[in-house]
């Protein structure tokens, strides 16, 4: 990838007067060898595939372990009934990460995005938005190909992984990629989708990666619907014309600074956090 | 990372590293073993001995095994089908030295009787790698040809393998090169655009002070 901050993405986009996800797209043509048509339609694979894996929850199933299952449906019959303080669209937002989070664990087939873990963040905000909105199908794309833009920056510049950066590192990224999509569909500008995806990762930097039992269950599942409330929130912010008041790019450097300080008990490790409480040592215990 | 580096990959939960990686590295064995396989026995180290079980790491390398890819609905029950596909297989937990902490090590037999032990490692995204093959050190991810030559540690070899791939108009991707002392043996991994022709391999073979050639190409991404 050419890009090497968000900043020099917008600066293409000045240069050639190109939109972000174009810019985007353009630079995977280059990278990969490919035409625009081979591409676009890798795109829309990946995007049906996202659809399906929604579409495919059963909230009758648990995981091996037997930890998570059926919060999704919980939260769908919930939402359904009128009942949700954040309302309806919210609402479906809540039941879909969790929903794909609780398939991911079921070992059911998903898109990591960027990560297996955090697969729940960016289908939950985008698939009731298409359907409520009757989205056509190339917008959504185009939306893709935004937050692919900005995770690829926070990859290059810190990590997607939690056992390098902490979970910030990939539900962070997540979130900020969401947030720019949404941003995208919402008609924004590149500005407003850099800085929605940096108030995305502000709101979510320190965060710890302490699954129990090193398993991607808790917290990962619930994780996802945060990643996802806070993507709606900072792409409504950044849609208000609120700018994040340090620049996106060094909000990814300080990320990855604070993902190096992490201890390495909070990285993946199933020690510390959650994991090391006298609860997630008892479920883990449970599992030997 | 490209586009679909952070978009994806389609998989089957929970970790890409532990699930869809795993999945790729039973996959791989498969096709370097270039035969069905009957038999394996799986060692399982470090993490993926410690959380394997939770994350189907071992039903995953068991579907790969199968020639199952990393987005097959099947691999929950890889088990079953190893069943009925007649293909036996125990899990060990084993100990390795200065291994990546996502390793395993599979003894495989094929259905022709042609034995491998492959040592791998999951990187994290669903990447893998290929640490040892039998008892040679690759470290590569075998998924273009590859080139593993042991030499004596003398001036000219690499210049003759280099010649040869020029010759066969063979662009070279990735290199690397080790040795154990001045003097002493070397190795050589060379992967490669393009396939490299069999007869090229041979003459390599029979070059003063070659040791060893190994050439791997099993065709493409998986």
């Amino acid at each position: 990838m050419a890009f090497e901050s968000l900043e020099m993405i917008l600066q293409t986009c000045r240069e050639k007067n190109l939109p972000f996800w174009e810019a985007v797209l353009l630079d995977d043509m280059n990278e990969r060898n490919t035409t625009r048509e081979e591409s676009v339609e890798q795109m829309r694979e990946l995007w049906h595939a996202m659809k399906e894996a929604a579409r495919c929850y059963d909230g009758e199933i648990r995981s091996h372990s037997g930890f998570v299952g059926g919060a999704g449906k919980q939260m769908e019959e919930y939402v359904k009934d009128g009942k949700a303080l954040s309302g309806p669209f919210v609402g479906k937002v809540i039941a879909g990460a969790l929903q794909m989070g609780e398939s991911n664990a079921c070992m059911k087939r998903i898109v990591a995005a960027p990560t297996a873990g955090a697969c729940g963040v960016l289908p939950a905000v985008l698939v009731p938005y298409e359907q409520e909105r009757k989205i056509p199908e190339q917008k959504i794309l185009e939306a893709l190909y935004t937050a692919a833009g900005i995770g690829q920056v926070i990859a290059l510049r810190a990590s997607i992984a939690g056992a390098s950066g902490g979970c910030q590192a990939e539900i962070g990224t997540a979130s900020a990629m969401a947030a720019g999509a949404m941003i995208h569909l919402r008609g924004g500008t590149g500005e407003q989708i850099i800085h929605g995806a940096a108030m995305s990762l502000k709101n979510l930097l320190g965060l710890v990666c302490d699954p129990v039992a090193g398993l991607v269950e808790i917290p990962c599942v619930k994780r996802n619907v945060a990643g996802a409330v806070i993507a709606l929130s900072s792409a409504d912010m950044a849609l208000a014309g609120i700018k994040s008041r340090i620049s996106p790019d060094q909000v990814i450097d300080a990320m990855k600074e604070v993902g190096d300080l992490m201890d390495v008990r909070l990285k993946e490790t199933g020690r510390g956090g959650l994991a090391g409480t006298r609860e997630g040592q008892e479920m883990a215990e449970t599992l030997n | 990372m490209n586009v679909f580096e952070i978009l994806g990959p389609v998989m089957v939960g929970p970790s890409s590293s532990h699930t869809a990686g795993a999945v790729r590295i039973g996959l791989m064995t498969r096709k370097l073993l270039a035969q069905r396989p009957v038999e394996a026995v799986i060692g399982m180290y470090g993490s993926f001995a410690a959380t394997g079980r939770g994350h189907g790491t071992d039903r995953a390398l068991v579907a790969g095994l199968l020639g199952m890819r990393p987005d097959d609905m099947r691999i929950p029950d890889s088990f079953r089908y190893a069943k009925e596909a007649g293909f036996q297989f125990s899990f060990e937990t084993i100990q390795l030295r200065e291994a990546h902490p996502n390793s395993v090590m599979i003894r495989v037999r094929g259905e022709k009787g042609r034995e491998l032990t492959v040592q791998a490692s999951s990187l994290g995204g669903g990447r893998i790698m290929i640490n040892r093959l039998d008892d040679i050190d690759v470290n590569c991810t075998c998924e273009m040809p590859t080139l593993i030559v042991h030499n004596m540690d003398q001036p000219g070899h690499v210049s003759h393998v280099t010649t040869m791939l020029s010759q066969n108009s063979v662009n070279i991707a990735n290199m690397s090169l080790y040795r154990n002392k001045r003097g002493g043996r070397a190795v050589m991994v060379i992967e490669t655009d393009q396939p490299i022709p069999e007869e090229s391999i041979r003459w390599l073979e029979h070059l003063e002070g070659v040791l060893k050639v190994t050439y791997i190409n099993v065709g493409g991404e998986i």
